[in-house]
Parts: C-alpha cells; sequence; structure tokens
C-alpha cells in the first residue's frame, strides 16, 4: 500500500519537473527579450529540477532503500544558486544596454543612472 | 544566537560527562536539559531565546518553497496564454534592511516571487531596482508582499 503511495508520488513529482522544464523552454522561445526570457528561466526550471531530484531520491529510497542524501544537498544548492544567476545575468545584459521590448512602459534604473551621470 | 546554540551543547556534553555515557540518547536528554536552563535564563542574554529565531528561519524557509510555488503557477499561465500580454518594466523599492546578508536573502526571495526578478542595487544598499513582468496593476500587491518578506527577514534578524 505504501509502496504504491510512494510510486504515485514519485511519478507525479518526475512528471511535473519535465513539464515545468518544457514550459521554462516554452517560455525562452515565446518570450521577446531577454529580461522576460529570464523570468521563465530561473524560476520554473528551478522548480523542475528541484522536483525531479526529489523524485529519483524518493525512487530510490523506496526501490533500493537508499537514502541519497547528495541529491537533497543538490536541491538547495539549486535552489540558492540558480536566482543568482538569473540576476546576474540581466544585471550585465542591463549594463551593456541590450534593449528591452517595446512593451517596457517603466525604466526607473535609467533615470537613477542619469542622476548619477549628471552629478559627476 | 550562535552564542546561545554553542551554550547549549556545551551544557549538554556537561550532561553526558556527568553521566559518563556517551550515546546519542544522553546527548539528546542534555540537550533538553540545557534547553530548560538557558529559558530559564534568558532575560541574562542580549538576545532573544533562540528557539524564537530558529521558528523565525522555519518560516522563512516556508514562505521561500510556497512563493516558489506560485511563481511558478504565475509564470505557466503567463507563457501558456495565447496572445502574450506582459507589459514588462522596471521599478525602484526602497529597502529598511541593512545588513548584507538581509538584502542577499531579500533579493533571492523577490527573484523567486511571481514576476519580479532583481535587477540592480543602489551602491547605498537602499533601493532595490526590480524588473516586473506586469507592472500595471501589480505594484500595489507586489510592495505588500514585500512587507511580509522584510517583516520575516526582520524577525530572524533581531
Amino acid at each position: 500500500m505504501i509502496t504504491t503511495i510512494i510510486s504515485i508520488i514519485t511519478a507525479v513529482l518526475i512528471f511535473a519537473g519535465a513539464l515545468l522544464t518544457l514550459v521554462a523552454s516554452i517560455g525562452v522561445l515565446r518570450l521577446p527579450d531577454v529580461y522576460t526570457r529570464s523570468h521563465a528561466a530561473s524560476k520554473s526550471a528551478t522548480l523542475g529540477i528541484m522536483f525531479i531530484l526529489l523524485g529519483a531520491c524518493l525512487y530510490f529510497f523506496q526501490k533500493e532503500g537508499i537514502f541519497n542524501s547528495r541529491l537533497i544537498l543538490a536541491i538547495a544548492f539549486i535552489f540558492l544558486t540558480s536566482p543568482v544567476a538569473g540576476q546576474l545575468i540581466i544585471r550585465s545584459a542591463y549594463n551593456r544596454n541590450i534593449p528591452m521590448t517595446d512593451m517596457t512602459i517603466r525604466d526607473d534604473l535609467k533615470t537613477a543612472k542619469m542622476k548619477s551621470t549628471d552629478l559627476e | 544566537m550562535a552564542f546561545q546554540l554553542l551554550l547549549n551543547f556545551l551544557i549538554s556534553f556537561i550532561w553526558m560527562f556527568l553521566k559518563s555515557s556517551f550515546a546519542p540518547d544522553t546527548f539528546l536528554i542534555g540537550y533538553i536539559i540545557g534547553l530548560l536552563l538557558i529559558f530559564v535564563t534568558r532575560r541574562f542574554f542580549p538576545t532573544k531565546f533562540y528557539l524564537i529565531q530558529l521558528l523565525a528561519i522555519l518560516k522563512l524557509l516556508w514562505i521561500f518553497i510556497k512563493e516558489l510555488i506560485i511563481a511558478n503557477v504565475a509564470v505557466l499561465k503567463i507563457i501558456l496564454q495565447p496572445k502574450l500580454a506582459v507589459t514588462p518594466g522596471i521599478f525602484a523599492m526602497k529597502t529598511v534592511l541593512t545588513k548584507d546578508w538581509e538584502i542577499t536573502v531579500l533579493c533571492n526571495l523577490i527573484t523567486l516571487t511571481p514576476g519580479t526578478l532583481v535587477l540592480d542595487i543602489s551602491e547605498d544598499n537602499s533601493t532595490l531596482y526590480i524588473h516586473a513582468m506586469d507592472i500595471s496593476d501589480k505594484e500595489a500587491t507586489i510592495t505588500s508582499i514585500r512587507n511580509s518578506f522584510e517583516k520575516a527577514i526582520l524577525e530572524v534578524s533581531n
């Protein structure tokens, strides 16, 4: 009984993870500029990979009775590093003056930067 | 917090030496006794009783996971709708947090919330520049969420 429940949870986790990763890649194709693409890549891909790793951890725990702590560590590392990576990528894109999509309606950072150059 | 935790470990080691048994359960009993002792003498410490901070950290972790799932559902909705209706923009947000680690945690939280991504932090650590997927009507709600995050982080730090 419990084995069935655990296998169902494992299957759902791995399927959800694969689905989220697929949606993230569709997002990278569909969204208009670097910044919005980074939204999709830094959120959906993170949770997708976390779900897949959790599913793998549960699978080996149930099938072979091994609790692989490395997978849990990997989940923690991805959780901590992936948002920072997204942040750094869009920050360097902004500093290289990569244009934003035409739909953009507001840019506070530009005004702040212009102010600071005026002061110099 | 770190000092109280260290003191708690010290008390449980002393308990182990008093019992002259070095089993994990003796350590656990000593730890509980140390917890009680620190709770009784809590007004001699400059900081709060450390279990409160531990609970605040757990709450922060829970917020992290909850926000990650909400954000993913939001991104899913935006990507899979047939006509792409995004109005991206960058807005500035003042923060009351001062320490470096607090700002880092806040940035990570904001990055994982629906439709926002931290783009830059001003030189004096007082303003965050955030790229939002839908800037039109979200700003008020985003600010309210932000206040709850800031509050949760402040609870941990003092």
